[in-house]
């Protein structure tokens, strides 16, 4: 690297792109779509496919699980060129493809752009309209409403901007069955409030970061202690939505037991970060809540996929 | 301008020169479209056998 570019990226590292390079691997494209929230969407999906009335065919199953995930590493993708000079100065986000300057803005910009145009085109013509509808809506909501507008102006960011991250199973539904009934607003409920009590517990021991790139996150604007009251009152009424597919009778005892057990695990993880609110031992609660919400929504999820897989070979 | 004095040849433009690094990444991103290409032709392909069925052969000739 010059002396130049050395400069520029103890300066302004997301600048360096702008250098125009030309460098980026597949690697860096592919990491652009943020693989790690794909694969929860990949999974999330495939039990809306899975539980959906009537038969889908393999292949065409196979083809709306695949543009659901391109559909959302597109919109990805396009947080990550609009978000680029927020993730420079974040501790977390800083080693992302266009802040590092492994791929420029336009490349990224373009990129999200191209794969939100296939996946939602491809997926209304090869399975039916309304599932490719609902995910031209998906990544509508998460680049234009989150990314662009709430992110910046309102701590209720996540809260409003999480249902773009639950409706991927409601898309699914939508590819297999061509219509939209109770059951997957349920599945999308259940992520939808999930998500403030999993990012709050994250944003309570990476407050410093958010507030150095201007995000009003909820502990930065109304402080931790409303934080924490937020995280367990979400929690609360979280534990019980989530068992409510039991109790409809959309689901079954399997996933009731896991639902109650690992729910009331989350609120007693809820109530220590309620509870220790300094030093060592607060942010210690806070990581073990953040940590074991994946598990519970990934618990959730797996369970009913895991019942609708045996209803599916009893049939 | 006297005959037996040699002008300096101007230097050769020679354009950007990737370095071996570029070349290999240039050439991973090509094989990587490449794929992606075909594989969406497959995907065509087969999800048009599977839509149309035995219907794919019922067309005026």
């Amino acid at each position: 690297m010059s002396d130049e570019r050395a400069a520029l990226s103890e300066a302004e590292p997301y600048a360096l792109a702008a250098v125009g390079e030309g460098l980026a691997s597949p690697r860096d494209f592919f990491e652009l779509l943020k693989p790690r929230v794909m694969s929860l969407v990949i999974f999330t999906a495939l039990v809306g496919l899975l539980r959906a009335p009537g038969d889908v065919h393999p292949v065409i199953a196979f083809t709306a699980l695949l543009c659901i995930a391109v559909g959302a590493g597109a919109a990805g993708a396009l947080n990550m060129w609009w978000d680029a000079d927020i993730d420079a100065v974040m501790s977390r986000t800083r080693g992302r493809p266009v802040p590092s300057g492994r791929v420029s803005a336009q490349e990224a910009l373009a990129f999200g752009l191209t794969l939100s145009a296939f996946s939602v085109v491809v997926l209304g013509l090869l399975v039916n309209a309304l599932s490719g509808a609902l995910l031209a809506f998906t990544i509508f909501f998460y680049v234009v409403i989150y990314t662009m507008w709430l992110k910046r102006s309102t701590p209720q960011n996540i809260v409003i901007g999480g249902a773009a991250g639950a409706f991927p199973p409601l898309v699914a539904w939508a590819a297999a069955s061509g219509s939209v009934s109770l059951e997957p607003l349920l599945l999308v409920a259940i992520i939808f409030f999930w998500t403030p009590p999993h990012f709050w517990a994250l944003a309570l021991y990476r407050a410093d970061d958010y507030a150095r790139a201007g995000v009003p996150m909820l502990p930065v604007t109304a402080g931790p202690d409303e934080t924490r009251l937020q995280i367990l009152l979400y929690t609360l009424f979280l534990v019980p939505l989530a068992a409510s597919p039991a109790v409809l009778g959309y689901a079954g005892l399997a996933y009731g037991a896991v639902a109650l057990s690992a729910g009331g695990w989350m609120i007693v993880l809820a109530l220590r970060v309620f509870r220790r609110r300094d030093g060592e031992a607060a942010v210690k609660a806070a990581k073990s809540l953040f940590g074991f919400s994946i598990v519970y929504l990934f618990a959730l999820f797996a369970t009913l996929l895991g019942e609708a897989l045996v209803g599916g070979l009893l049939r | 301008m006297s005959g037996g004095e040699k002008k300096p040849r101007p230097p050769v433009e020679e354009g950007v020169v990737l370095t071996p690094e570029q070349l290999r990444r240039r050439r991973a991103r090509n094989i990587a479209i490449a794929s992606v290409l075909g594989f969406l032709a497959l995907l065509f392909y087969v999800v048009t056998i599977v839509k149309l069925g035995p219907n794919v052969l019922n067309r005026p000739l």
